[in-house]
């Protein structure tokens, strides 16, 4: 189970400090699919980020199964069964997409067949990628769908996914929801999926909309889905909604 | 007593050639700037120079998937040698060359090596020559090596070259001088890492004279602690031709690089391009790999091997 208690993350921006996060409180139970969306610049990002550790809150509490993890590590938290897919992946030079998944997986010399089951998931040929170099040379959507590929090959208790979608297109997006719908059919992995996509939302069983760096709106996904397509769908005629802002 | 019968021996001809035993093929291996161990094969022929220290490599024409490796080694402090190595090679040959030089210094005094080979290289000819240079010892002498390659790639010739020197070497400083000829390909891959006080430069020209000649070069160097890097690889287009030249480095600590690829193009159908890039590991990938359960030290040596394979 993961638990936020209070959790604040205040930057330092130009024009002084910028608060990020305002007081997150919320449960995740195992094996749920848990979507996050709302507005850019929202704090959905540093939110997950401060999960995997990446970021350093200012306040507040992160636990996983019972303990603190709050003072611990990236390293540490991974050792613990959190991972984390970036929005934005890295590139390595010299690094090929084999050793990603060896990584990942924790052990050397994966198989091709190993390689694909992977790769299969995220939309990609194993055979014209295992041996490629994470570098310039694959496109942005490419890059994504290996690094999703990296966590599916992760055997990992919270499965963090930013914005999945970004960059992938149509059909290996569809690959993608089905793997989404998969692990969460196995309740093996809690996943907590940070999107804009209606067909993730559709997924999920519970719906976390982070604005402003609060949680604005929380509930069952047949709940809140429905009054976040109302929101939106209004904001472009509004000044403002109900809470003075628009979602 | 063969070089093949003390740790040190072998641990240096593992580093420098990948051998556990003599090798398969004609060989020569030099230790300690004396003959160690040689054999010719039917094809390939080694004979020592009359006139001053080294060895001549001819190749019969048409030879196809032998090796040759010329290893040094040297184990004793205060040895100083110039070595000379040609290398004839015929035309429609398809070999590789396995060179390389270790340096086990435990002295106060420096050891030095410094090796000139030149390959003439026949028409058709592809080769393949692989050098590596590796230092050990905990000695306050200096382990040094200059290397000077130059190679003539007659027509549609082809050379492969790979050099690397990752860690134990002092001071180096690398020429490399090739020519290529109609049709011919030059590729050349520089690995390199320094550590503590070392310095290392690698200058080079690449003249693609003949027409449709290409050449490649790719330098990937991480420079550690207080090491400093110096690289000018120039690329010089007299013909119809295409070169690239490419610099990576990776700089850590205080170390400095420098890095200054020329181009020039003496021919207006001569398509040549340079990039080059300095920079520190980028705080992302680590946190990537810390993400997969990888320390921060962990991931960047990953990091590095991975730059640098």
């Amino acid at each position: 189970m993961l638990e936020l208690k209070n959790l604040c993350y205040q930057a330092q921006g130009e024009d002084g400090p910028a608060d990020i996060l305002r007081n997150i409180s919320l449960t995740v139970a195992d094996g749920r699919l848990v979507a996050v969306t709302g507005p850019n610049g929202g704090g959905k990002t540093t939110l997950a980020k401060a999960i995997m550790g990446l970021v350093e809150p200012t306040g507040g509490q992160i636990l996983w199964n019972g303990a603190d993890v709050t003072g611990l590590n990236v390293t540490q938290r991974a050792g613990l069964g959190i991972s984390y897919g970036f929005q934005q992946p890295p590139r390595f030079k010299g690094l090929r997409v084999r050793d990603l998944l060896e990584l990942a997986a924790g052990k050397s010399g994966l198989s091709q067949e190993e390689c694909c089951q992977y790769l299969n998931r995220v939309g990609l040929c194993a055979g014209d990628y295992i041996d490629r170099e994470v570098d310039a040379s694959l496109s942005g959507g490419e890059v994504k769908r290996i690094e999703i590929a990296t966590i599916l090959a992760r055997p990992a208790g919270l499965m963090i996914f930013d914005e999945p979608e970004a960059g992938i297109d149509l059909w290996s997006f569809s690959r993608l929801t089905d793997t989404f719908r998969a692990i969460h059919e196995s309740r093996k992995s809690t996943l907590l999926i940070i999107t804009h996509q209606e067909r993730i939302l559709s997924l999920a069983d519970e719906i976390i909309l982070v604005a402003a760096g609060r949680v604005s709106m929380q509930g069952p996904r047949d709940k809140i889905f429905p009054e976040i397509l109302d929101a939106t769908a209004g904001c472009s005629y509004r000044t403002g909604g109900e809470r003075g802002e628009c979602l | 007593m063969s070089a093949f019968d003390n740790e040190i021996d072998r641990e240096l001809l593992r580093q420098v050639a990948d051998l556990e035993a003599v090798p398969q093929g004609a060989y020569n291996i030099r230790k300690n700037s004396q003959l160690d161990g040689r054999a010719s094969s039917a094809n390939i022929e080694i004979t020592s120079k009359p006139d001053k220290p080294g060895i001549d490599i001819r190749v019969k024409a048409g030879t196809q998937n032998e090796s040759v490796h010329i290893p040094v080694i040297i184990t004793e402090m205060g040895v100083t040698e110039l070595v000379y190595n040609d290398f004839f090679i015929g035309p429609d040959c398809d070999i590789t060359i396995v060179a390389g030089c270790g340096i086990h210094n435990s002295g106060c005094e420096t050891s030095q090596h410094d090796g000139v080979h030149t390959f003439y290289i026949g028409p058709r000819s592809r080769v393949r020559y692989v050098e590596k240079h590796y230092g050990s010892g905990d000695g306050t002498g200096g382990r040094v090596m200059n290397p000077q390659t130059v190679a003539y790639l007659e027509e549609d010739a082809c050379l492969d070259m790979e050099t690397s020197q990752l860690g134990g070497v002092d001071s180096t400083k690398r020429y490399t001088k090739v020519t290529a000829g109609a049709g011919a390909e030059i590729v050349i891959t520089e690995k390199l890492m320094t550590h503590g006080g070392q310095s290392a430069q690698s200058e080079m020209d690449v003249i693609l004279a003949g027409e449709g000649a290409s050449g490649r070069i790719v330098s990937r160097s991480v420079a550690r602690e207080q090491s400093e890097q110096v690289f000018y690889p120039r690329l010089i287009g007299q013909a119809p031709c295409f070169g690239h030249v490419q610099c990576d480095a990776i700089i850590m600590d205080r170390a400095k690089v420098k890095s200054i690829p020329a181009i020039t193009a003496d021919h207006p159908d001569a398509q040549l391009i340079h990039e080059a890039a300095i920079g520190r590991i980028a705080g992302e990938q680590i946190l990537k790999l810390m993400t997969l359960g990888l320390t921060e030290e962990e991931a960047e040596e990953r990091i590095l091997n991975g730059f640098l394979r």
